[in-house]
């Protein structure tokens, strides 16, 4: 009877805090894992969809199972134990069933991962360098390069007590001074290391993480298709400023794409030069 | 020659020694048994109070509280604590108070061994929670201390090395002598497959800690040579391999997790039949589970590294091998479920943390078939996703089972019983408060945050907000703790032999409540 009363005016203040902050911002739309921009993003999201929902349907059963019996099977509603307790058909049983479940997911897991393993037939390659605590891109058939560094607007609101509200502030720990920058419909393959310790590079739309480890180079690849920009952060601690060194990919329709590696090719050239 | 065994008998009985020097000498395992739980309990609030800021900072975006070398501090902090400081020594606690009871034996086989286990751990910890006055500040590279970055910590280094050295030896310690116990001491006609699953879960564990913590031992003193002495074990510079410590690492890493879960089932196994009234359905298939659990455990661990780029064969392989222990995983639950079909069950607090950790338990076993899905992995990994999951398993997992462990064993250990109204307070309290601070996590995490980060991005604000204060929840309900100790020791309400209307074993049939500071000096006889 206190447990329920205890839990009736809990089921209240949270109902009520829930609306009061939802009405202050609206950002509870956030739950799920994203579809992507890629082939890649969007075959991860089918398998996760697929895995939780196998569970849920396996989470329905059984705790509906242990629900029932939790409610008929009470003594204060006068059940009398039964006393059985094994039986090697039911253990063979579940132990069967679940290991077919398994295979049935094993086979789609398989595949995507296949799909994401094979870097073949790129149509261009980028090395990507973590460092502590920015990114460099070079594109090795370019001979072009640059650092990524976060936006100086954020870097100042993340200092402690700035004094500064992050909503205020565009894209907050999410822009950098100078994103990659890719085409799209392009097969791009992606060495990826590190120079200090170990970072991990992750942008969710595209459908993957790959860790950035000094003397390794990784290998992955992404095909974009729809131009725009996305965003995502360094995914391995890597010291004091993990949480700010934001990895922002800028896809651009082919012909936009080879303007920008002219005109970039142009400023490196001035670069080089201009300083003697 | 029968007089003399008789006096050989009363030479036995007396109690405990007078003065604190009682605690320091001691060799009896119920008073080590004591001072391991009690000094889980400290460190549970220690931990706990690391946890308290780290979710403070997060309440909000930007930074208000702590620096970011701060917040690393108190991450990577918080888990060793946590791990090293509350599950293990709460288990090895409860170990020392219960295995030599359900077995029938009158201690445990090694007492000095045990004294001297225990005793480890104060020194271990002071050594550790000191580092966080050093210069450089404490370990700041996560518990799992990935070199290079570990390798840039400050002067508490190779304090931080030589405390996990420290808990290593002690655990060890405290594994030889459970076997020791179980192998020997058993009361006769107390076969393998006639002892209660908690003595069954803890000798597997046993074996666990021995295969597992001399690995972490030798991978802590590679970082401590790379770091002083110029080897290059793990800098690439010097022709060494980051990712050979991960491999290391998590080869004791994944034991370790089943180290910490293993003795949970062995409680929940234990409690689910005395409130249901009915014997614990498959106990066979449990014990078979539970070591094929813990083979699997040895076969699974670059499941924490497939971001590393380990190679597609190899991902393949350990995406299988993790999604087999669903398997064993799968049948103790049903177990405990068919446990409690057609039982007559009643809900004491007990019993109430026991539901609770089968149902929370089993979410967090969903998410981690999630995770073992390699190329969802790719999204999952180092994400509050990941977080999620390993406080569900940990929380509601191994630290309800101790806390229901705690009410369940408690009236037998101080002869009185809790007060039952504070209980259910504080199982409502943490069952609610607990899914406020964690499930929202599994949101933040799909949403793309990813885990050991400060500061985020403001479209993680609300659900940021509401798991801060279901941990500032939790975390406070969990001083209850204290209260409903003080009342089972100080309480009015005699406990009874049995403590509970369908308890079994000999702990409960076999001795009365509170236990006698020495027990079964002369073996029982088990049926």
């Amino acid at each position: 009877m206190i447990a329920r009363k205890i839990l009736t005016s809990l089921g209240v203040a949270a109902s009520a805090l829930f609306v009061s902050v939802g009405v202050a911002r609206a950002d509870w739309g956030a739950l799920n894992m994203t579809e992507g921009v890629t082939q890649t993003s969007r075959d991860v999201y089918d398998l996760h969809m697929l895995i939780m929902w196998i569970c849920v349907a396996i989470g329905v059963v059984v705790f509906g199972a242990m629900f029932y019996a939790m409610f008929k099977h009470r003594k204060s509603k006068g059940a009398v134990a039964a006393q059985f307790h094994e039986s090697t058909t039911v253990e063979i049983v579940w132990t069967v069933i679940p290991f077919l479940i398994l295979i049935g997911m094993a086979i789609p897991a398989t595949s995507v991962l296949l799909d994401m393993a094979d870097t073949s037939e790129s149509d261009m390659t980028i090395k990507v360098t973590g460092y502590q605590w920015k990114w460099r891109y070079d594109y090795l058939d370019e001979g072009i390069g640059f650092y990524s560094t976060m936006a100086e607007d954020s870097h100042a609101a993340r200092q402690l007590k700035s004094g500064i509200d992050p909503s205020e502030v565009d894209n907050y720990l999410l822009d950098v001074d100078q994103p990659l920058v890719i085409p799209a419909g392009k097969k791009v393959r992606i060495l990826i290391t590190a120079a200090d310790v170990i970072h991990a590079w992750w942008v969710p739309d595209f459908g993957w993480k790959k860790d950035a480890i000094p003397g390794f180079i990784n290998e992955a690849w992404t095909k974009v298709d729809q131009p725009g920009t996305y965003r995502g952060q360094c995914a391995e601690l890597c010291g004091r400023d993990h949480g700010f060194m934001p990895v922002v990919v800028k896809v651009l329709p082919e012909p936009e794409y080879r303007a920008w590696l002219s005109a970039q090719k142009a400023a490196d050239q001035i670069a080089v030069v201009s300083p003697h | 020659m029968s007089e003399s065994i008789a006096h050989h008998d009363a030479h036995h009985e007396h109690g405990p020694e007078k003065g604190w020097m009682r605690w320091v000498r001691t060799t009896n395992h119920k008073d080590i048994g004591t001072m391991y739980l009690l000094f889980s309990l400290v460190m549970f609030f220690v931990g706990g109070f690391m946890a308290l800021v780290i979710r403070a900072e997060l309440f909000q975006p930007g930074l208000q509280i702590v620096d970011p070398h701060l917040f690393n501090q108190m991450t990577t902090m918080h888990a060793l604590v946590m791990i090293f400081g509350v599950v293990m020594p709460g288990f090895t606690g409860l170990a020392n108070w219960l295995l030599p009871m359900m077995i029938g034996a009158p201690d445990m086989a090694l007492p000095r061994l045990n004294n001297w286990g225990f005793w480890i751990l104060p020194f271990a910890f002071t050594l550790l929670l000191s580092t966080l006055f050093t210069g450089g500040g404490g370990p700041a590279a996560g518990w799992t201390l990935y070199p290079p970055l570990s390798l840039q910590g400050g002067e508490g280094f190779p304090f931080v090395i030589f405390a996990i050295h420290l808990l290593g030896v002690s655990s060890i310690m405290g594994a030889i002598n459970v076997i020791a116990t179980i192998m020997n001491l058993r009361a006769p006609g107390m076969t393998f497959m006639k002892m209660p699953l908690f003595v069954w879960t803890w000798f597997i564990t046993a074996y666990l800690l021995i295969a597992v913590m001399p690995v972490l031992a030798g991978a802590v003193t590679m970082l401590l040579t790379d770091k002083y002495f110029g080897t290059s074990f793990f800098t690439a510079a010097g022709g060494g391999d980051p990712v050979l410590f991960q491999h290391i690492f998590w080869f004791f890493g994944h034991p370790e997790v089943y180290i910490l879960i293993l003795p949970s089932f062995g409680v929940v196994s234990m409690i689910i039949p005395t409130f249901a009234r009915k014997p614990l359905f498959g106990y066979s298939s449990m014990v078979y589970a539970t070591a094929s659990i813990a083979f699997l455990s040895f076969i699974v661990w670059a499941h924490h590294m497939f971001t590393v780029g380990v190679p597609t064969a190899g991902v393949l392989f350990f995406m299988y091998a993790t999604m087999l222990i669903a398997v064993p995983t799968g049948v103790k639950v049903f177990n405990w479920v068919t446990t409690m079909w057609r039982g007559a069950m009643t809900f004491e607090t007990p019993m109430l943390f026991a539901v609770a950790f089968v149902i929370l338990f089993t979410i967090g076993g969903f998410s981690g078939l999630m995770l073992a899905i390699a190329p969802a992995d790719f999204q999952y990994h180092d994400t509050y996703f990941v977080v999620a999951h390993f406080h569900y398993v940990l929380v509601t997992g191994a630290i309800f089972a101790l806390i229901a462990a705690m009410y369940y064993w408690l009236p037998k250990i101080s002869g009185k019983m809790y007060n039952e109204a504070l209980g259910k307070w504080h199982f409502w309290l943490s069952v609610i408060s607990v899914n406020v601070l964690f499930f929202p996590q599994h949101f933040l995490g799909l949403a793309g945050m990813p885990r050991r980060i400060p500061d985020y991005a403001v479209q993680f604000t609300d659900w940021n907000m509401v798991s801060s204060i279901g941990g500032f929840v939790f975390g406070f309900s969990q001083l209850l703790l204290i209260p409903v100790i003080v009342s089972a020791v100080k309480g009015r309400q005699q406990a009874t032999d049995t403590v509970w209307e369908g308890a079994r074993g000999l702990e409960f049939e076999a001795l009365p409540s509170p236990a006698p500071y020495h027990s079964f000096n002369t073996p029982p006889q088990v049926r």
